[in-house]
């Protein structure tokens, strides 16, 4: 399974992964960090002028190919959607979206980025701080 | 020393992940059994269990005797003074809230200073944060140098003659390091300090002296000594263990129960409430008979020839890729090799020697003070033991480097 696992997909996310860095101002931040490994990812989003839909996606942090990858590949997928699209994303569009097979453990690691969306769209507005991140 | 008939013990080593022989490197974390081990654990089920302490009937005074005849092979184990000075418990994290919370409600009531280290387990720390919390006592920790040796030179400030306790592991579970426990106690107890030591990860590989290590309580697990999980020991000197109050209340640790009050019973029964682990004790008992008969110097040579193979293909075939954490092996270095893979999350280490048969740790090992630290979120960790082998160290080898070609660019 790990060969799957790490397809060269995947490890192009990683080795180069896509939207990474920060926003700054953004509209939304959110951050997610898993214990377990240490892994942490934060993702910020800016609305356009109309503040319903997303115009820029940035994530930021540190962790393993798998929630990198998933990471970069939810960035993608979020700029120009219409901020009700993005409320709409589930968990299992994110597997299906990374597209390997996951033991159990390594299902939160994919999932670590999208938890951290929802953070940011659904909890507290972007914080006043982001080099705490 | 031959491993190849230890292994012959150990029913576990025929098993195989994804059709590799199944090279198990996480013995730091919890040490497969040996067949006699878990024979004891049936023998006692078999023909002699009953509750202890509590029948006048036979099968429960062959119990009762077995119990205690683990305790004294436990004493003899540790070098204490008396059997009484050993208390059964789970494990060394249920060991050492015993100790931190009976001090809580004795000498640090009012709080205190606690002296620990930076390179300590969680469970060497969360009991003392617990107290902070609870009675306020001023925690401090000792810090490390880049090799992950203890610095000493700031230990007389941490003091600052008036600490409490002073409680640290004497081997490192993430550097290996093997901590001068005797130092440490000495300057302790010049300043009136306690000493606890947490031996989780120095038991399975060497007979402890708690006199030598000038140690006022000790804790250790059963598990990563080849003995079952869920029986562990602490012992503690008489005359603290008769000072401490009761860790959790219940049948067995009373003396006499009224409507208006409760005496308690003398150590070590007032610590064991409850019916305890007399198969996991008896095991125990029978765990550390093997180990004396495999030989402790044996082993230890063993397992630094092993350690020594692995420094040596780190550093030969690896080109700087591979970071090693803890002192050199010129130093007193136990049974474990943590390292980073440049480039490459420790998960994705393990899951891609998981493949390989090959079970190694990898996060954070509990010690995330340590992580910070060292300025790493997570790291790998092979620990061995006395059933590894040189062709398994080879095959972690032959599995990094193919990490390594799977996250080349």
């Amino acid at each position: 399974m790990a060969y799957d696992m790490y397809q060269e997909r995947i490890l192009q996310h990683y080795r180069t992964p896509k939207n990474f860095g920060k926003l700054d101002h953004p509209d939304f931040s959110g951050e997610e960090s898993n214990p377990l490994c240490g892994d942490r990812i934060r993702f910020e989003l800016k609305l356009d002028p109309s503040k319903s839909t997303v115009a820029e996606v940035r994530f930021s942090g540190e962790g393993c190919a798998i929630s990198m990858a998933s990471a970069s590949m939810l960035t993608q997928k979020l700029a120009g959607q219409p901020l009700a699209a993005v409320e709409k994303i589930s968990r299992d569009d994110v597997l299906q979206l990374v597209a390997i097979p996951l033991s159990p453990v390594r299902v939160k690691c994919a999932l670590t980025g999208f938890t951290a969306l929802g953070r940011a769209i659904h909890g507290a507005p972007a914080s006043a701080d982001p080099a705490q991140a | 020393m031959d491993v190849e008939r230890i292994r012959r013990d150990f029913p576990i080593f025929n098993r195989k992940f994804h059709g590799h022989p199944l090279a198990y490197l996480d013995s730091a974390a919890s040490s497969q059994k040996p067949t006699v081990v878990i024979e004891a654990e049936r023998e006692f089920y078999e023909q002699r269990n009953a509750n202890v302490h509590r029948g006048v009937y036979g099968l429960s005074e062959e119990a009762t005797d077995a119990y205690e005849k683990a305790r004294e092979r436990v004493a003899r184990f540790l070098h204490a003074r008396d059997p009484q000075e050993i208390v059964f418990v789970r494990g060394t994290t249920e060991a050492l809230n015993v100790v931190a919370s009976g001090l809580g409600q004795t000498r640090l009531r009012e709080g205190g200073r606690v002296v620990t280290t930076v390179m300590e387990h969680h469970s060497n720390i969360v009991p003392w944060h617990m107290l902070r919390e609870r009675a306020g006592i001023d925690l401090r920790f000792i810090d490390i140098d880049d090799d992950g040796r203890l610095r000493l030179d700031g230990y007389d400030d941490a003091l600052d003659g008036s600490a409490k306790v002073v409680t640290l592991s004497h081997v490192s579970n993430v550097l290996g390091t093997v901590n001068p426990v005797r130092e440490v106690a000495d300057r302790a107890h010049d300043s009136g300090a306690l000493v606890v030591v947490d031996a989780a990860q120095s038991a399975p590989h060497r007979p402890l002296d708690v006199e030598a290590l000038g140690a006022d309580f000790v804790a250790f697990s059963g598990h990563k000594t080849l003995a079952p999980m869920g029986i562990g020991v602490l012992w503690g000197r008489a005359e603290l263990l008769r000072e401490l109050p009761p860790y959790m209340g219940g049948g067995e640790m009373i003396r006499s129960v009224h409507t208006d009050r409760v005496d308690y019973a003398d150590p070590p029964a007032r610590f064991e409430a409850g019916t305890p682990n007399v198969a996991g004790a008896c095991a125990l008992s029978v765990a550390l008979d093997y180990l004396e008969r495999v030989g402790w110097d044996d082993m230890a040579a063993h397992e630094h020839q092993l350690l020594e193979r692995a420094f040596r293909l780190a550093a030969e075939r690896f080109d700087g890729t591979i970071r090693i954490y803890g002192p050199p092996l010129s130093e007193p270095h136990d049974a474990v090799l943590s390292f980073s893979v440049q480039g490459v999350h420790p998960h994705d280490v393990a899951t891609i020697l998981d493949r390989e048969g090959l079970a190694i740790r990898s996060g954070h090992h509990c010690a995330q003070p340590l992580m910070n630290r060292l300025n790493v979120p997570a790291l790998n960790r092979a620990s061995v033991y006395l059933y590894n082998t040189a062709e398994e160290i080879d095959r972690l080898f032959g599995a990094l480097e193919k990490v390594n070609k799977v996250f080349a660019a």
